[in-house]
């Protein structure tokens, strides 16, 4: 008797030693993606910070825009560029890209883009007067300027 | 037989899951907020669209920047913490002295830089013009500052309040056309 109840207690251990790996493969796999999509960036971008943030409300409607010194300076030179999908571009471009970028969005949603100007605190507000007349070439006209949260100072 | 039988010895590592599946909700919720705030504007459309509005001179409130990152304020230098002040005393006028806003909703404040002006200073300026705004808006609400910017949009009670205290104070900052330079007065 004592046979039987003791091969009865041992096949209920469910081996669970996997399962932390599989968990574990899974965190690593989205540290890796997360990671490498924000540091494609090819221009330094240290955000200023502000007190009266809001947040983007729809994801799917925000386009990115990276300004700063290039990172390469060697490759690039020093003065402040513009980063849009792992490319560097002038002004000029910037209506094409829009252009892009609402062709990704339904009829209806198009007018509704959304801006996200990630702008180094380093840089010169002449290259952002640029892109912002550019931007109202493109008739792109919500920006959201990307700034890291402060305490709120009143 | 005995032998095959054996179990393997085991470290119980069950709980090892709980703590990977903490860490994993770790980093997803932090790696997708930690990126989507900043400072909403939007930009006025192409210059030939555009209607040519006349706006009273003492409607208008300038504030420039120069490539040295100093501030004229109206025609007097100033600083950063001066601009609260002055503005709200322009926002608040509602027409008793005669060289300020006629009222809220009429009051323009323009914001004039230069191409060597630092994007920090001029967040700095736009943030510090918001604190003003929305400072005036949840006093018409009787409520603080935190509170205000507390309140969530997708509550009706909540955005009606938001809509009543944007009609008493419409956020009405303009960016001085940049290449025109006979629209800076």
């Amino acid at each position: 008797m004592s046979k039987f109840k003791k091969k009865a207690n041992t096949s209920q251990n469910i081996p669970t030693s996997a399962l932390p790996d599989i968990i574990f493969m899974l965190l690593f796999f989205f540290m890796v993606t997360t990671v490498l999509r924000e540091t494609d960036i090819l221009v330094k971008n240290a955000l200023p910070t502000a007190s009266q943030l809001q947040k983007l409300e729809k994801k799917s409607l925000v386009s990115f825009v990276y300004i700063g010194e290039p990172k390469d300076t060697d490759k690039y030179g020093k003065e402040p560029r513009i980063q849009v999908n792992d490319v560097l571009i002038e002004p000029e471009d910037i209506p094409q890209f829009v252009l892009q970028e609402k062709e990704k969005l339904d009829e209806s949603e198009k007018d509704k883009i959304i801006m996200s100007l990630k702008i180094d605190r380093d840089a010169k507000m002449g290259i952002l007067i640029d892109v912002k007349q550019q931007l109202r070439e493109a008739n792109a006209l919500k920006v959201n300027y990307s700034s890291m949260p402060s305490g709120n100072k009143s | 037989m005995r032998k095959g039988r054996r179990e393997p010895q085991e470290v119980n590592a069950g709980s090892m899951a709980d703590i990977a599946f903490l860490l994993l909700i770790f980093f997803l919720v932090t790696t997708t907020i930690a990126s989507d705030k900043g400072i909403a504007v939007l930009l006025p459309p192409k210059p030939e669209e555009q209607d040519d509005v006349k706006i009273k001179e003492k409607n208008i409130f300038n504030i420039l920047i120069n490539s040295k990152d100093m501030l004229l304020l109206e025609d007097d230098p100033g600083e950063i913490s001066d601009i609260d002040e002055k503005v709200r005393e322009f926002l608040t006028n509602n027409g008793k002295n005669p060289k300020l806003s006629d009222s809220p909703q009429k009051a323009v404040v323009s914001l004039k830089t230069d191409r060597g002006t630092s994007y920090e200073k001029y967040i700095e300026v736009y943030d510090e013009l918001k604190i003003t705004y929305n400072k005036l808006r949840a006093e018409s609400l009787g409520l603080t500052l935190d509170q205000y910017n507390n309140l969530d949009k997708k509550k009706d009670a909540h955005k009606e309040m938001l809509k009543r205290a944007s009609d008493a104070y419409p956020f009405r900052v303009s960016d001085a056309e940049p290449t025109d330079i006979s629209k800076l007065r």
